[in-house]
């Protein structure tokens, strides 16, 4: 459903261009989990900005469910945003002036769907957190916080989700907790998951894990299970 | 949709709603001069129409520039054959004197017939004492002129040779407001006593007043139409009720409209509050907006949501400014109400109220537009990148929405001055005027950040040179500050200047003055007398003494009459010097009071049958159209006086002086009929007093003016005007606080991750707070002494412009007002930033 050809970013630096990924291609079946990692300036956050249509290649192409995400303006990449990705980002990014309830009502708002608030509750209530819809962000705690940011994510029944270090800001045990979260999750919904991180012990929980350095994919391969299928 | 993006509005604005109230919180105080003033004038409007009829006294006030002539007693006599009511008054200016007490004082005698005032009551206390005035030798008097004379209700108040009963005082007599009686106390009695008092001599100058009231169904208007040239050949002006509606609500409406001026630029300054603050607001909302471009939010949407916030604070905003207003509008005919000729009925004008709500609303919005607009751009890579440069993502070529909303505020400027000053040329004027002193300013700090980077010293103390470097260093608050700041003082010192220049010539000057007391309406018979009374007591004027006056008029200029001059179409200068009646002297010297600005002041005593020499006032010789060389022939009581203008006066107005547009050769005037002027200084009240009771004694037709009393008089007047101006300054001052503060708080978040970093590498507070003072006072004096500069070009264009007047600069004035901006600013700065300073850096770091 995902599907990366010869992306290429690049960026000026001293009236130079300064390749920060370098002809990345790929293809993310519907319902796989993939992990992207690589060291700091590997350029992780610089592809997941592309694959998710945050930002637009200097050449090269993603395909999101068959749709060409160049083609299309900031807003209408914005649109399908709200239609088919989820996010879930490193420093949970709740809006710090709506509550729990009101933060993951907000996708299906900008939708102008019905009935936003009772999904939301919903949601909040499979995270874990019925009881705590109406606390402002702040009276969170940092996993509490993350726990929103995934039903955030997944409110709007995503086809793929882009988590980004989601475990950056937690510790150990709590960032253990959210990543069975959204494994769960991505069972249960068949949604898509893509995961940055540099954590490769968390990478490993992927089906799929995809090495960059220096902008360019090292490696591509299958853990787990899928490894063990693909060996056979 | 928009229901769902209302919400979403109201929700993610909880913890800004004040923060935006305050900065909308600028265009209250704009709107609510807009709304104080409109409401007022419409008030007045109102009051006028209802009272007009009141105000004139009859259908037609017919008014003449001397005694009425024989034309135009007939046509008066005529009216009351034609079924009208007619009444005449008679308004002059006398000593009363009080024989049990023997006090006496200047009054304003109004003699009248009966039937006066055919509309509108006079109320008196006793009440009712008005209808019996015309029953006997009865007088009706102003409150203030029983204290004066130390009289009682009853007691005799005797005007030249005339006595008459007190019957009781004036409580309010329509159409006379009663600031006119701090001149002179009025006295009304029944015209048919006037001849019995001998006050109506030769020369003395008196207003000769009819009122007219029409059978029903004449229309007063077509009648006075149809015989405008005849009353002009009577010498007689009319006006009827609508044109004393007309006058007065003129009048109104020009103050409305000067005030409204200064409400209209407290408006404008609000916006630049409002964009200030926003632009802050805007700052710290880059990251909420990139999470919701993420989840799906299009440019579209995310704008809708914060100008529905800013619609909201400013709807609320206007509403504060529109309830202030009302409250002001109530308070405003307290203050005014002495010198308004009607009773103002105080009640909410809706159209006011509604026009003062949607033009705070729409500058509130259009300047809050402008910094929104970037919201559009703000990259949702934000949220995933913290080194993404929020301004980076700007339009790629002409940002066409930016555009559309320059030309919005260009526009809403212009057609707010139009529709305040009520001319397209005034208006454009203040338009430009406006933005070119924002240009100057913006100029002004662009200017002091080039110099502040290259005068930057290392010898420098650490907390200055950091100060100064936030001055010129990328995000400085430099340009908004000078621009916020730099105008308020602009407006703030222009008022206090042109208040300065305008109290200044309404100084009665007492230590150039030779004199205190002025006697006038002294008869040729009686000069000689007087002269010697005042000099027997040794009060004679320095270089004073008896002062002569002759009346006359301009018979014609070059060889043309006045009737051929006037009728001059292609003449493009004033009628009023031609046709008015002048009171001129003869003497062959300057006066204290005058100095030559052309030619030569005659010397000799000139030739009694040839042509005389004549210095003019250079304003009336320019109004007149003369210049030096001219030969100008006077009618004095018949006689033909042809005189050559030899030189042009500037006269000090305000002196207590005798001064005169005419002054003569004196051979030529000594003969002719005259009365004169004696001025006298007399050394303490109680001489002055014993002075002025001799003097009516003896010759009763004699008035008399005593300086101190007219300084005080006027000293209260002027001290009404200075107040109000004083509270229009302090309200400039109010509008710049919250601009200052919007203004200031649009880097808040930089100044604190600076102040965090420093404290984090290891300054103290102290230090911290000095490096904020540093900034700070830097900036209050940049923006404060641009404004300066900027005020002493307004005042100068007010003085020449609107008031007429030489413009005298108050430094001092200016300076305090700088000065006391600078204060403000450095207050608000350290108020706005102490977090930066009291906050330990770990929690600072949290929130930025």
């Amino acid at each position: 459903m995902l599907v990366a050809r010869e992306l290429t970013k690049e960026y000026q630096s001293g009236g130079r261009p300064l390749a920060v990924l370098r002809d990345v291609s790929f293809d993310v079946p519907q319902g796989s989990f993939a992990a992207i990692v690589g060291p700091s300036g590997s350029g992780k956050t610089t592809l997941l900005g592309l694959l998710a249509g945050l930002d637009v290649p200097s050449r090269g192409s993603v395909r999101l469910d068959g749709t060409d995400l160049s083609t299309l303006d900031e807003d209408a990449r914005a649109r399908l945003r709200g239609e088919r990705v989820g996010f879930v980002f490193q420093s949970f990014q709740l809006i710090p002036t709506l509550t729990a309830v009101e933060n993951v009502a907000v996708p299906l708002e900008l939708r102008g769907e019905r009935g936003a608030a009772r999904r939301a509750a919903e949601l909040l209530e499979r995270v874990g957190l019925g009881g705590r819809g109406h606390h402002f962000p702040a009276q969170l705690s940092g996993g509490e916080q993350q726990r929103v940011a995934v039903a955030r994510a997944f409110v709007n029944r995503p086809r793929v989700l882009f988590a980004d270090e989601p475990t950056g800001n937690l510790d150990q045990a709590t960032g253990a907790r959210i990543v069975e979260l959204l494994e769960a999750l991505n069972r249960e919904d068949g949604t898509t998951l893509v995961l940055v991180t540099h954590d490769l012990a968390l990478a490993g929980r992927a089906g799929r894990v995809i090495r960059l350095a220096d902008g360019v994919v090292v490696s591509d391969t299958p853990t787990g299970a899928a490894a063990a299928a693909a060996a056979a | 949709m928009l229901a769902a993006l209302l919400g979403l509005a109201w929700r993610e604005s909880r913890t800004a709603r004040r923060r935006l109230l305050l900065y909308m919180s600028s265009i209250a105080l704009g709107v609510a001069a807009l709304v104080a003033i409109d409401s007022f004038a419409g008030n007045v409007s109102t009051s006028v129409k209802a009272q007009s009829r009141a105000l004139v006294g009859g259908d037609v006030q017919f008014t003449a520039r001397g005694a009425f002539t024989r034309g135009a007693t007939a046509l008066l006599d005529s009216l009351g054959r034609a079924g009208a009511q007619v009444a005449r008054t008679t308004g002059f200016a006398s000593m009363g004197v009080a024989p049990r007490t023997g006090r006496t004082r200047l009054v304003q005698v109004r003699a009248v017939e009966a039937g006066y005032p055919f509309y509108g009551a006079v109320t008196t206390r006793p009440a009712g004492r008005w209808a019996a005035l015309q029953s006997g030798a009865h007088a009706l008097v102003d409150p203030a002129l029983l204290v004066a004379l130390d009289v009682r209700v009853g007691d005799t108040l005797t005007l030249g040779y005339g006595r008459f009963r007190i019957d009781g005082t004036l409580e309010n007599v329509p159409g006379d407001p009663g600031i006119a009686a701090v001149l002179g106390p009025r006295v009304y009695i029944p015209s048919r006593y006037l001849a019995e008092t001998q006050l109506l001599v030769f020369g003395s100058r008196a207003q000769y007043e009819a009122v007219a009231r029409f059978p029903a169904g004449v229309d007063a208007g077509r009648w006075v139409r149809q015989r405008e040239k005849g009353l002009e050949r009577l010498q007689l002006r009319a006006r009827t009720v609508a044109d004393t509606e007309r006058g007065l609500t003129q009048a109104v409406d020009r103050l409305g409209d000067f005030l409204s001026v200064v409400g209209l630029i407290a408006l404008l300054l609000g916006g630049v509050g409002v964009a200030s603050g926003v632009g802050a607001f805007v700052a710290r909302k880059l990251d909420t907006v990139a999470v919701l471009r993420c989840l799906g939010a299009t440019s579209r949407q995310v704008l809708l949501v914060y100008v529905l916030q800013a619609a909201a604070m400013g709807l609320l905003g206007a509403s504060l400014g529109v309830a202030l207003g009302l409250a002001l509008q109530f308070a405003i005919p307290r203050a005014l109400g002495d010198f308004l000729p009607v009773d103002v009925v105080v009640r909410p004008e809706p159209a006011a109220i509604f026009s003062g709500l949607l033009v705070g609303v729409w500058v509130a919005l259009v300047f809050a537009l402008r910094p929104l607009l970037a919201l559009r751009r703000v990259s949702p890579l934000q949220a995933i990148r913290r080194d993404v440069d929020p301004g980076a993502a700007r339009a790629r070529g002409v940002d066409w929405a930016s555009r559309v909303v320059d030309v919005a505020v260009g526009a809403s400027v212009l057609a707010l001055a139009v529709d305040r000053t009520g001319r397209w040329r005034d208006g454009v004027g203040m338009t430009v005027g406006i933005f070119g002193a924002l240009l100057v300013l913006w100029l002004s700090a662009t200017a002091v950040m080039a110099l502040a980077r290259r005068a930057i010293r290392a010898g420098w103390p650490f907390v200055v040179r950091q100060g100064v470097a936030n001055l010129y260093r990328p995000g400085s608050q430099t340009r908004a500050v000078t621009l916020a700041l730099g105008f308020g003082a602009f407006l703030v010192s222009t008022v206090y200047l042109a208040r300065g220049n305008l109290l200044r010539d309404l100084d009665v000057r007492t230590a150039a003055a030779r004199a205190n007391v002025l006697f006038f309406d002294v008869q040729e018979d009686q000069a000689e007398g007087l002269d010697s009374l005042v000099r027997a007591r040794g009060y004679v004027a320095p270089g004073g003494g008896l002062t002569p006056i002759v009346t006359m008029r301009v018979s014609a200029v070059n060889g043309r009459t006045t009737a051929q001059l006037l009728a001059d179409t292609a003449r493009r200068k004033a009628p009023w010097p031609l046709r008015r009646e002048y009171r001129s002297t003869y003497r062959t010297a300057l006066g204290d009071a005058e100095r030559v600005t052309a030619g030569r002041f005659f010397s000799g005593e000139g030739s009694p049958t040839g042509v005389t020499e004549l210095s003019l006032e250079a304003g009336v010789a320019r109004e007149m159209g003369v210049a030096l060389g001219d030969t100008i022939t006077w009618d004095v009581g018949g006689v033909k006086v042809p005189t050559r203008l030899t030189s042009l006066r500037e006269v000090q107005w305000a002196r207590f002086e005798p001064n005169f547009f005419a002054v003569f050769q004196p051979a030529a005037l000594r003969p002719a009929p005259k009365q004169f002027v004696l001025l006298a200084r007399v050394p303490d009240e109680g001489a002055v007093a014993r002075l002025q009771r001799d003097v009516v004694g003896r010759y009763p037709n004699v008035a008399s003016v005593d300086l101190s009393l007219v300084q005080r008089t006027v000293g209260a007047i002027v001290e009404r005007v200075s107040l109000a101006v004083r509270f229009l300054g302090a309200f400039c001052l109010a509008m710049g606080v919250p601009v200052l503060f919007s203004a200031v708080a649009a880097t808040r978040r930089d100044r604190l991750r600076d102040a965090v970093l420093l404290r984090t590498l290891g300054a103290t507070r102290a230090q911290v707070r000095r490096v904020l003072l540093a900034e700070y006072a830097a900036l209050g004096v940049l923006g404060s002494l641009a404004g300066m500069a900027l005020s002493f070009g307004g005042a100068w264009a007010l003085a020449r412009f609107v008031f007429r007047q030489p413009f005298r600069p108050d430094w001092l004035a200016a300076l305090a007002v700088a000065g006391l901006l600078t204060v403000l600013t450095v207050a608000i700065g350290l108020l706005t930033g102490r977090d930066a300073f009291r906050a330990p850096p770990m929690a600072a770091i949290r929130e930025g």
